[in-house]
């Protein structure tokens, strides 16, 4: 543990470490960003559960870990090992180790004639010009602490560009591996996707981990979808359960552009997924979909806030969660309405099965609506498997564990079939099977066999 | 030797007797229906017989197929040739009816020491039993009975029958909630599904069913007891009379 002082004094330290090393040092717009992200940062410090927007996640454990911010050279990764994070039929997979991109292990290949996805930091020296229009523009880093502190932590990410009507079929993969350490290590990638008019593509961000051990993620993605264009967004957490993953998409939306941002949560320790789309040109429509499971004690919170700040816009939010062990899970869904956005049409729908009795959740739709003419509805249900479905599986000859995994598997596919069939559902489809049937093989299988004592006994169900 | 024989069957639902010494004997091929007024303790009946775990047997016993019953998970029956059709079954959004009766399939042959049946396999059987059914060939895709109606809900219920091949099937009030037309399909559904190696139970209230379903043996249940049992004309008789002569026997009993 170490103290506030202390901690500062690190931070500053590792701040001013970086203007020497970064590919950005020449650029005075983005050092005066960064000084005022981290000016805000030394002045509201990490949030705590008196924050309102934090209320049900403590991140002291983050703020009393002496991460250190990790360097270029700090982890190795061979081809080998990243094997299984392999995604089959994406246009391009480019590699993260510890937030850096790492040319010798990224693959790319297919992509479109003029569709950039590569390096952030690469981007910086290359060409900043285009990013000075985009990154930093969107991201408040008054929002909250994690913001800030990543603007002023950006050392390198993703930077993806589709041009003016290209569509690029395929799926852009950007696997992000934390290497695992014997010291704890903070990495604060930094992403920024622009999608010109017309344009379509999905993009995947992919968090794992190589090894066990502490370590935090504070993520930070810009996605600017221009006019009409088709883009869908897949976050997929599924670190090591000491990780902290603290995750925020922020979405810029222009007219008529589409976006589907799925999130699909199923590893760390502690996670917070920021979702943040401002459908800022008329007739944006925006599907926020997603699925945390959650075993042990994960604490898995997704933070929704959704801008309608032009007419005719549709949002529709759907967040599914299973939570066993002594999981801990969050949905809190705001939705603000600014004053012209009329013909608003908003849903939330926030849905979670509780598979013990020490599992939790807090869900909290909050609506605020500045104008007059509009739709918004909300709703959450908390259950558990439904013993007359479990039941009917098994009278059909499946076996228990079996007929809980289809099940769940049922529950999760709500979410699966909200995304467009392709190579990154199917990846996610095959990935969700095997976890589910994890999570059934650990629930408790009620007792039917006969006791001595009991006679012709049967207990029930819970 | 006989399929199932339930001998001096006590069945209590939390703390109230609902079955109060049932006798029945089923033989290879035969069927039999169970009819009653309402809470007279068919469905439990029909329940405990697929082995659903919250009810207390008290007392008795029952072999199937000279196996001790009471001693199998719902699964397990299953796996041994038990299938119920249920009087609501259940919907389970997410799931495809094609994926639930291939997995279904599956696990009962896995039992059974059969091989697994792939896709391309099962899906010819699988559509051909439909047409027996005369079922939409959409429903196949569509989430399990989600958004069905009701007669297609209890045809998808003998569809299941048709594909696991029971040697014990029981219908739990099939007739239900069905008019005349789809009752005719699921009838001549069940008719096709007559043999001499399987057994039927038929759980009703009303005599309509048998008119399309013959049945070996009529047998009445009133108050948790059979209280008559007889041919196929003893079905004639209650749905003149009622069950009023039936229940005034019972509480003579």
């Amino acid at each position: 543990m170490i103290t506030a002082a202390q901690q500062l004094e690190s931070y500053l330290g590792s701040f001013s470490r970086l203007e020497k090393q970064a590919a950005w040092s020449g650029l005075s717009w983005w050092r005066k960003l960064r000084e005022d992200a981290f000016a805000r940062f030394t002045e509201v410090g990490f949030p705590t559960p008196h924050d309102e927007d934090w209320r049900f996640t403590n991140v002291s454990a983050i703020a009393q870990t002496p991460f250190q911010l990790a360097g270029k050279e700090s982890g190795r990764v061979s081809p080998e090992d990243l094997e299984r994070w392999r995604v089959p039929g994406a246009a391009c997979q480019l590699v993260f180790v510890n937030g850096r991109f790492s040319s010798e292990l990224s693959r790319t290949g297919k992509l479109p004639a003029g569709v950039t996805a590569s390096s952030l930091a690469e981007q910086f020296t290359k060409d900043p010009k285009v990013l000075e229009l985009h990154l930093g523009r969107y991201l408040d880093i008054r929002r909250d602490a994690f913001s800030a502190l990543n603007t002023a932590f950006t050392a390198d990410g993703a930077y993806v560009h589709i041009p003016k009507g290209v569509v690029a079929g395929d799926p852009i993969y950007l696997l992000f591996v934390s290497t695992g350490n014997n010291e704890p290590l903070m990495t604060h990638p930094r992403n920024l996707i622009v999608a010109e008019e017309e344009s379509q593509a999905s993009v995947v961000e992919d968090y794992v981990s190589l090894n066990a051990g502490a370590a935090f993620c504070n993520t930070v993605t810009e996605l600017v979808a221009g006019d009409s264009s088709v883009i869908a967004h897949y976050m997929i957490e599924r670190e090591d359960p000491q990780a902290f993953n603290v995750s925020t998409l922020r979405i810029q939306q222009g007219r008529s552009a589409n976006v589907a941002s799925h999130s699909v949560l199923l590893g760390g320790g502690l996670v917070r997924n920021n979702v943040h789309p401002v459908l800022a040109g008329e007739g944006a429509e925006c599907l926020i979909n997603g699925l945390f499971i959650g075993n042990g004690r994960q604490h898995l919170d997704n933070y929704m806030l959704v801008e309608h700040a032009s007419p005719h816009c549709d949002s529709r939010q759907f967040y599914n969660g299973i939570l066993d062990g002594r999981a801990r899970g969050v949905f809190h869904g705001r939705i603000v309405v600014h004053k012209d956005a009329q013909k608003t049409d908003a849903k939330q729908t926030n849905r979670n099965l509780l598979l013990s009795d020490d599992a939790q959740i807090d869900t909290k739709p909050q609506l605020e609506i500045y104008a007059d003419d509009v739709k918004c509805t909300h709703g959450a249900t908390i259950g558990q498997i439904e013993e007359n479905a479990l039941f009917y599986l098994r009278s059909r000859g499946i076996d228990e564990v079996s007929a809980r995994k289809i099940l769940l598997l049922a529950f999760a596919n709500e979410c699966l079939d909200r995304m467009k069939q392709d190579s990154v559902r199917t990846y996610l489809e095959a990935l969700m099977n095997r976890h589910l049937f994890q999570v059934a093989n650990s629930v408790p299988v009620a007792r039917t066999d006969r006791g001595e004592d009991q006679g012709r006994n049967w207990e029930e169900l819970g | 030797m006989s399929l199932l024989e339930i001998k001096n069957l006590h069945v209590k639902v939390e703390s109230h007797e609902i079955l109060k010494g049932i006798n029945l004997t089923v033989n290879s091929g035969e069927l039999h229906s169970i009819m009653g007024p309402n809470g007279s303790g068919k469905s439990t009946l029909a329940q405990v017989l697929a082995r659903r775990e919250n009810y207390l047997v008290t007392a008795g016993e029952i072999l199937y197929d000279g196996k001790d019953l009471l001693s199998l998970k719902p699964e397990e029956a299953a796996a041994e040739g038990i299938f119920m059709a249920f009087q609501y079954p259940v919907e389970i959004p997410g799931i495809t009816n094609v994926y639930f009766l291939r997995s279904a399939l599956n696990a009962v042959r896995k039992h059974r020491a059969l091989e697994e049946m792939d896709a391309m396999d099962f899906l010819p059987m699988f559509r051909e039993k439909m047409k027996l059914l005369e079922m939409d060939e959409k429903l196949m895709n569509r989430s399990v009975n989600e958004g069905f109606s009701g007669g297609e809900k209890k045809r998808n219920e003998i569809l299941q029958m048709a594909v696991l091949e029971p040697k014990l099937a029981i219908l739990d009030e099939t007739d239900s909630g069905l008019d005349i037309d789809a009752l005719k399909i699921v009838a001549k559904g069940v008719n096709a599904l007559r043999s001499v190696e399987r057994s039927m139970i038929v759980v009703t209230h009303y005599q309509r069913l048998l008119n399309y379903i013959v049945p070996d043996f009529v047998h009445v249940l009133v108050n948790g007891r059979i209280v008559r049992s007889g041919g196929p004309e003893l079905a004639l008789e209650l749905e003149e009379k009622g069950y009023v002569d039936a229940e005034r026997q019972a509480l003579a009993v």
